[in-house]
């Protein structure tokens, strides 16, 4: 029953292997270049988490020896973990970057938004984060977005085109074919764009380790003072917990995503090295956003309503 | 204070990717067995299975509904259809796959080209009791038209034809017969029940007679991408990288993704549409210097001659294209507008974006029967039809048939930048039938 005219070609055999890390990666160099040379004012969200680290990577990367043609932009909930914060700096430091900060606590403090009662910051961010996109001029948006992540991310263009108010509409999407990306926008509309679309939380790591990449501390295993709220472990401290109800405890945690501290649980783990994070993730039943963020955990379509109000 | 570990691990291991595409209807059991493929190959892990489990209850049904595992958006979960391709991700200890799953509802051949544009592997899914119908024949053609290199039919359900060898074999060789027709070169087909599990990652214990791979083995093992030392060498140039620092003052580099063959430094090259000559006087991979690089590697390339080149120019060697701006192409129209004869648009054609204008439409293709009809009222969404434009600067198209990344473009509307049509330089397949065109009474 096979049909087989054209000659045998294995690439795995050949001297022109390529591992899916590389192929991974040559697509996402290619989409760092190719926002290059089609957009006026790109800029790279930058969390501190591990997708923005290795999106960054991507991008210093992509560009050598020139250094990277972006700054970079931080929608800094006020609630960040400290070892995150000095992570970013130290990159900033390190690669000559210009940092762009929008920081929700000023949006607070002015009365133009309000502290959640469940004091989740995560779902206020979407305002700062748009004043930033506007008021900066940016035209194209970097995210460390990833489809395997979340269902309505799954169907997120590489290029995603964003309306004058930010909003995603997934019905008006552009049909995405080859490796041709159409950035077209009008003034006002900026495109949202996901380098890291077809990695998985596994590739992720395996690039982590291939490239020797440092990551903040936190997502290695070690010591902290957690208690227990929705099934996560969360960090004690001034954002707001514990209550009086929620006892704390010395755990031996990390981090498998980095957020918002009031919304970014930690899971119990002993893998302090790379080659043992890889092992647990690999061995995971649970997906990383599953394990570990409440914002998810809102209704089956959070994240799409949140991506549908202009969200990350 | 930071951590930073540099190390090898077995789980580390590199595998090779696959991007593949499933076409079929729901009736055919493919979420099912989409689902199957990512239960079994332990991709869905235990919170989605209890999402989707509570979901199921919410709706009633008494069974977990695999198909919500895929149906992303509230709009899809509320109409019970899927409105867009999907991408799935899941891995084997050999291989890492990429799966565009194309919902059979809505938009039907738009989502399954834009799936099968990027697939190596398209699975075309047939109810074992229904056998080749014409949703069978228009997705064998829709993966000949984007020149997919490997098919794979799925035989359905053979567990309600009591797993009877005829049954498959009498569908297996008239599909086979079809797609080699339509100039498809590798065609496998595999007996399987989605629902009971055989033959998708297990072997089935029903079906002695079938002596070949399952589902699964055969997507581990099908052979993925080209020979790029058989292939010309095409880079389109993205950005040109000048660092203007004092330590690499005089650096002008090509920063682009070889869409095919290979490239070592001493080669010669032309860059089009210019036509000026060069050689290779280095490459840097991601910021390290190399003798060698090869397709789908990003590279930044150099050449010994200062000539003038911008992004959208085209580093070639090998047989070379003529740069024309004159293109034919087959098309599959995208968008709720249709597209008519004297339309302006943009084209996007590898890194480069010209002004275009469709001088002809020369025939629609009817995807069902292969038979050509009048283009006079121009192409709707879905239809595919062969068109002439012409455009504003010459491009140094391959024909698609050759080169699937520099044979294809799209067209935008330049009002609001919407993606319009899909196209691929050259005839759509290798025997394209002109029986009907006398029989069309508005033909022109």
């Amino acid at each position: 029953m096979t049909v087989t005219t054209q000659r045998l070609f294995r690439a795995e055999d050949t001297p022109f292997a390529l591992s899916h890390l590389d192929a991974l990666e040559a697509e996402s160099v290619h989409i760092f270049r190719e926002v290059a040379g089609e957009f006026e004012r790109p800029v790279i969200l930058f969390s501190g988490g591990k997708d923005s680290i290795v999106m960054l990577h991507l991008a210093l990367k992509a560009f050598a020896p020139a250094p990277v043609p972006f700054a970079l932009l931080h929608v800094d909930t006020g609630h960040n973990f400290p070892e995150v914060l000095a992570y970013r700096d130290r990159a900033v430091a390190k690669h000559n970057l210009r940092l762009h900060v929008a920081a929700v606590q000023d949006y607070i403090d002015r009365g133009v938004l309000r502290e959640r009662a469940d004091g989740l910051r995560n779902p206020l961010q979407t305002v700062p984060l748009l004043d930033g996109i506007e008021s900066n001029k940016f035209d194209a948006v970097f995210g460390g977005g990833r489809r395997d992540e979340e269902k309505a991310r799954a169907k997120e263009r590489v290029f995603s085109l964003r309306d004058e108010f930010g909003a995603w509409d997934p019905r008006r999407q552009r049909p995405e074919l080859w490796s041709l990306y159409n950035g077209r926008h009008a003034v006002g509309e900026h495109v949202r764009v996901f380098p890291l679309s077809n990695w998985t939380e596994l590739d992720v790591w395996q690039y982590i380790e291939r490239e020797g990449i440092e990551l903040p501390e936190i997502y290695y295993a070690h010591h902290r003072e957690v208690f227990k709220r929705d099934g996560m472990w969360l960090t004690a401290g001034e954002w707001g917990g514990p209550k009086e109800n929620e006892p704390v405890e010395t755990r031996l945690v990390r981090y498998r995503t980095v957020g918002d501290m009031s919304c970014t649980g930690a899971v119990d783990s002993d893998a302090d090295t790379i080659e043992a994070v890889i092992t647990e993730i690999a061995a995971s039943r649970l997906t990383e956003r599953g394990a570990t963020r409440a914002d998810d955990k809102m209704s089956e379509a959070a994240m799409e309503d949140r991506k549908r109000e202009g969200y990350f | 204070m930071s951590t930073t570990q540099a190390g090898t691990t077995q789980t580390g291991t590199a595998t090779s990717l696959l991007r593949f595409a499933t076409a079929g209807s729901v009736d055919d059991g493919k979420s099912t067995l989409v689902g199957r493929l990512l239960h079994d190959s332990k991709s869905v892990l235990a919170d989605q299975l209890e999402a989707v489990e509570h979901a199921s209850r919410r709706r009633g049904q008494e069974a977990p509904d695999l198909a919500l595992l895929t149906d992303g958006l509230r709009a899809e979960r509320e109409q019970g259809i899927t409105i867009d391709v999907a991408y799935r991700y899941f891995a084997t200890a050999r291989r890492r796959f990429i799966l565009a799953d194309t919902p059979g509802h809505v938009q039907y051949t738009r989502n399954m080209v834009t799936g099968a544009s990027t697939a190596e592997l398209a699975v075309v899914l047939v109810d074992a009791r229904n056998g080749v119908v014409e949703q069978t024949r228009r997705h064998a053609a829709v993966a000949a038209l984007l020149r997919v290199p490997h098919v794979v039919l799925a035989v359905n359900k053979m567990d309600l034809v009591e797993y009877a060898e005829p049954v498959f074999a009498a569908i297996a060789e008239e599909f086979t017969a079809y797609a080699a027709s339509l100039g498809v070169k590798d065609v496998v087909a595999v007996p399987i029940s989605a629902l009971a599990g055989d033959n998708v990652v297990e072997p089935s214990a029903h079906m002695d007679w079938y002596g070949g791979p399952t589902l699964l083995e055969h997507l581990e093992t099908v052979p993925v991408g080209t020979d790029p030392s058989a292939e010309p060498a095409r880079f389109p140039v993205q950005y040109v990288i000048r660092p203007q620092s004092e330590e690499f003052h005089d650096y002008r580099g090509y920063a682009g993704q070889l869409a095919s063959g290979v490239l070592r430094v001493g080669d010669a090259v032309t860059v089009l549409p210019s036509g000026h000559t060069s050689t290779v006087a280095a490459i840097d991979a991601l910021g390290v210097a190399t003798e060698i690089a090869w397709a789908p590697q990003s590279v930044t390339v150099r050449l010994a001659d200062d000539i003038d080149i911008s992004r959208g120019d085209l580093i070639a060697a090998g047989p070379l294209p003529v740069p024309t701006k004159d293109v034919q192409a087959t098309v599959c129209h995208l968008n709720e507008r249709p597209l008519h004869v004297g339309a302006k648009v943009l084209l996007k054609h590898t890194t480069r974006t010209v002004r275009a204008l469709v001088k002809e439409i020369s025939y629609r293709i009817d995807i069902d029967s292969l038979e050509q009809r009048s283009g006079a009222e121009g192409l709707n969404v879905n239809d595919i039809g062969h068109v002439v434009l012409r455009t504003a600067e010459p491009l140094a198209l391959d024909d698609y048939t050759d080169n699937r990344r520099t044979g294809s473009f799209v067209l935008i509307d330049p009002s609001d930048g919407t993606t319009l049509t899909a196209g691929m330089a050259g005839e759509a397949f290798d025997t394209v039938s002109t029986t009907d065109a006398s029989q069309e009474e508005d033909w022109v």
